[in-house]
């Protein structure tokens, strides 16, 4: 028998709920509008999104903040349903961050 | 006890003892691991709903599955806790058990 990293209800050791607002970086929109964009195309359903998230490395999941949770999410069903691959993802992300990534 | 969205179809109906069954099938589960074996009442019929633990992995989610509204004492899940408040769950027929009772705790 073997919980989830996603199924942590009623662990000891959470620690306090952070309440605080905060602003939504622009990728975390954008990543809020593919999923939505995906969800309304009938590509993905929210029930794929969350077995995915439970199928992440544990040890990647738990070092992920929630919408980076999501685009690996994202990644994994866009793959596994041959609508992209992993080689185009890498290409792009590649080329996206010699145009705009940190020098 | 809450009104039934659609009482029709389903094997239990409000006030029905259940117990949540301890299980940990492979795949993705909508029971969360702290409620599995623990004792209730049904305190809602939602109606049938496409299942998600089939809908997870591309399939169509058929046959349907009743889901309901499952109350559960405070203590019976947590231990020693106040009963003057209860746990309300969403949980689906197929995770569900008749029981004797609805749940033991202390108080």
């Amino acid at each position: 028998m073997a919980r989830g990293h996603h199924d942590v209800g009623g662990l000891p050791g959470a620690g306090p709920i952070d309440q605080s607002q905060h602003e939504l970086s622009d990728w975390e929109i954008l990543a809020d509008a593919v999923n939505q964009a995906l969800g309304a195309k009938g590509i993905k359903r929210t029930d794929e999104m969350r077995r995915a998230r439970e199928e992440m490395d544990s040890a990647a999941y738990r070092d992920m903040n929630y919408y980076e949770r999501w685009i690996a999410s994202i990644e994994a069903i866009l793959i596994e349903k041959k609508i992209l691959t992993k080689d185009e993802i890498d290409r792009r992300l590649a080329e996206f961050d010699s145009k705009w990534g940190e020098p | 006890m809450g009104r039934a969205v659609n009482a029709s179809g389903g094997k239990f109906k409000p006030g029905d003892p259940v117990q949540v069954k301890f299980e940990d099938p492979p795949g993705h589960l909508r029971t969360p691991w702290y409620i599995r074996g623990k004792t209730g009442w049904i305190e809602r019929v939602y109606g049938e709903f496409l299942n998600p633990e089939s809908l997870a992995f591309g399939r169509d989610g058929l046959p349907k599955k009743t889901l309901y509204l499952v109350g559960f004492k405070q203590s019976e899940v947590w231990g020693k806790a106040n009963n003057a408040d209860k746990l309300l769950v969403d949980i689906y027929e197929h995770w569900l058990d008749p029981a004797a009772e609805t749940g033991r705790g202390e108080v």
